[in-house]
């Protein structure tokens, strides 16, 4: 067997000869056959391309009018916690799926409605009524009753969602997650209402 | 015995493994270099196989669903013989990982082992520890509970803050609009093939480096590496003081291995598994989320940096950072090997050691994040209200009522996020304090919307009495210097 596979290795050696035009053949060939695989791949790869760009979306298009339920769950004065099923979803999600958001019902049928995450970094901020203040628990972002900024390390003022009242019951427009990018409602640009980082200096 | 050295013959004919292994395992190191100090590296390695070994052993049963992640680390944890014992000698050897690579980097850094030939072995390192951290944070989002939900809500919350392309990443991140099962399974995906992957490939390539360029010289003062003369005089170490890599150096190697292997199994035993905490449900907001231990310093970096520089610190820090560790070797490719020489990188080392564990420590007790149940949960203590006026009493009602005890503490106990208030008195006067409340300011909100008039009178007073008895209360000092002087000096 040993004698077998050297004789094997001499064969292969003494096979390959020193003429430069089968040599040439064969990278011609092997440059044919490298393109080959070349266009193949790129074929099938650019269409994949999109696949895997699939969950980009241009802005809005994941979002739909969804129902919070009745006003009547909304008294007047008073900020309350509202939960929905995104409308996005897919059945694996399970309690991923939804979301919560805080409804401020400032009187003759007027709303407020707020994402749930902070505008510094998307933590989920809390309503205090004693104090009328929204605080996140991250890093101590704190928003006004009307969703302005306070004070703490957001740049901007909760996310807000377009609602309307369909019948007696409150209807938001939601769909993806509020960030910085990707805001609760189409706004013009950012509305810095800190200039200097301090919410409340006066001047 | 000898049926044992036939089958070994018959399969050696056949591998033609026996001189490639002879070579690496035979090949001469410097006597100096079979140290103590040079088994960080092969415990790195020894830890990717412990966690590719357990996490293999997770994916049995670990289901990547939106739905139902949580319940099968629950089944895990609590049903399955063991599971328990497998998901904390994941999470352990994680976080031994992590260590054992920055332990590797440091040590690589302080002993210059990083300049030539070897700059592309750091190269590839440095591409490794992104890695190695990349599977620590994809990691703690397996694990998909609370922590991970808003954790992945900040990662996203930063994507955002990219210019023009922001809104993409985020979809991209998340799989879609929401952190939701399609979240979960692309970094099912890259926890699980892509980035170990790379990482196996990445390793075999940093050994193979190792193996073929040989292991660093101890650094002497004095010797310092030139490209030219660098190689000859490492081959003549290597081969007139040297030793053969095993037994010599890889006995120590074989040691800590085993070493860090049971710690890690101690820890897991004693310690337990990560979690998971509650359940991934976006409508439950009692929650306090925090990263794991290794993000820690970015979350206390985060929340120390002014609104305005956050974006563009956020988005060029790591980068200039990544780009320094990789223009490392290529600027100091050559020169001086030992610390002695190299007073600026060991200060370096410290530096950084010392900031990392500071922001470390300060991200364990937040003293930036308000404690959302202190209004509730921390009261006044009593000596504080003991001999008070009713008005004053009130106050301290207002102060626990309006959640002013989320950020200020009172006697140790509180919030952190503004000064504690235990002598507030003694630094601001009555108009400050009015002004304080009413207007905000300092990172303060204003409170002149959701106080009346009587309950800021009281809270002010109630603030009045917050100082040491020894200790006098502030003064406007106009009105001081006022009365104590009350003829203006006639000097003029």
């Amino acid at each position: 067997m040993t004698e077998s596979v050297h004789e094997d290795q001499k064969a292969t050696t003494q096979q390959a000869p020193d003429d430069p035009r089968t040599v040439s053949r064969r990278w011609v060939l092997l440059g044919l056959g490298a393109l080959l695989n070349g266009v193949v791949g790129v074929a099938v790869a650019v269409p994949v391309v999109r696949y895997l760009l699939g969950p980009v979306r241009r802005k809005g298009a994941y979002n739909s009018w969804i129902s919070l339920g009745s006003v009547d769950q909304f008294p007047e004065g008073e900020t309350r916690l509202a939960t929905y099923e995104n409308p996005f979803n897919r059945p694996w999600d399970g309690e991923t799926a939804k979301t919560a958001c805080w409804v401020r019902n400032t009187g003759s049928n007027k709303f407020q409605v707020f994402a749930i995450n902070c505008a510094h970094l998307g933590c989920p901020v809390r309503w205090f009524p004693q104090s009328s203040l929204f605080m996140c628990p991250c890093h101590g972002g704190v928003y006004y009753a009307d969703g302005s900024r306070a004070s703490g390390p957001p740049e901007r003022g909760l996310f807000e969602y377009d609602y309307k009242i369909v019948g007696s019951e409150l209807h938001i427009d939601a769909g993806q997650m509020p960030t910085l990018a990707t805001q609760a409602r189409n706004e013009l640009p950012v509305i810095n209402n800190s200039p200097k980082g301090c919410g409340s200096c006066a001047g | 015995m000898r049926w044992l050295k036939a089958t070994y013959d018959w399969l050696e004919l056949r591998l033609k493994l026996e001189g490639p292994v002879k070579d690496a395992v035979l090949h001469p190191v410097p006597r100096n270099t079979a140290s103590w100090w040079y088994v960080f590296g092969s415990a790195a390695f020894t830890l990717l196989m412990l966690q590719i070994v357990t996490g293999i052993l997770l994916a049995i049963v670990y289901v990547p669903s939106g739905a139902e992640a949580w319940s099968s680390l629950q089944v895990l944890n609590h049903q399955l013989p063991l599971g328990w014992f497998l998901r904390a000698m994941h999470g352990w050897g994680s976080n031994f990982m992590v260590a054992v690579v920055l332990i590797h980097m440091a040590q690589v850094f302080l002993f210059g082992a990083y300049k030539f030939p070897r700059e592309f072995t750091w190269t590839l390192g440095v591409f490794m520890l992104l890695m190695t951290l990349g599977m620590a944070f994809t990691g703690q989002v397996l694990r998909f509970d609370q922590d991970a939900y808003w954790g992945l809500g900040i990662g996203a919350s930063i994507m955002a803050r990219v210019p023009l392309i922001g809104g993409p990443l985020v979809h991209l991140l998340l799989g879609g609009p929401i952190i939701a099962g399609a979240t979960l399974t692309r970094f099912f995906a890259l926890h699980v093939f892509v980035i170990p992957g790379i990482l196996l490939v990445f390793t075999a390539l940093h050994v193979w480096m190792v193996l073929k360029l040989g292991i660093n010289e101890w650094p002497m003062p004095g010797r310092t590496v030139n490209r030219k003369t660098y190689l000859q005089q490492y081959n003549h170490l290597a081969h007139t003081d040297g030793i053969p890599f095993v037994p010599g150096a890889f006995w120590k190697d074989l040691v800590f291995s085993g070493a860090i292997l049971a710690a890690v199994a101690v820890c897991a035993a004693v310690f337990g598994p990560y979690g998971p905490t509650g359940q991934p449900d976006p409508t439950i907001i009692q929650t306090v989320p925090k990263p794991d231990f290794f993000f820690l310093w970015i979350y206390a970096v985060l929340s120390y940096l002014p609104a305005s520089l956050e974006t563009p610190f956020i988005l060029t820090a790591p980068l200039v950072g990544i780009a320094v560790l990789l223009a490392l070797p290529f600027y100091a490719g050559e020169g001086e090997k030992s610390w002695h020489r190299r007073p600026v990188a060991v200060l370096v080392l410290a530096l950084v050691a010392v900031s990392w564990g500071t922001f470390t420590h300060l991200g364990t007790y937040t003293p930036w994040s308000p404690v959302m149940n202190a209004w509730s949960a921390d009261t006044v203590p009593p000596h504080i209200v003991h001999d008070l006026s009713p008005t004053e009493r009130q106050g301290a009602v207002v102060f626990q009522a309006k959640q002013c005890r989320n950020c200020h503490s009172l006697a140790g106990e509180g919030g952190q996020r503004g000064p504690a208030l235990d002598s507030v008195a003694a630094r601001m006067t009555e108009d400050q304090l009015i002004r304080q409340v009413v207007q905000g300011g300092g990172n303060m909100p204003a409170y002149g919307t959701s106080l009346s008039p009587p309950e800021v009178t009281a809270l002010v007073r109630f603030l009045g009495t917050l100082h040491a008895p020894n200790e006098p209360a502030a003064k406007d000092a106009s009105q001081a210097a006022m009365q104590s002087n009350p003829l203006p000096a006639n000097s003029q």
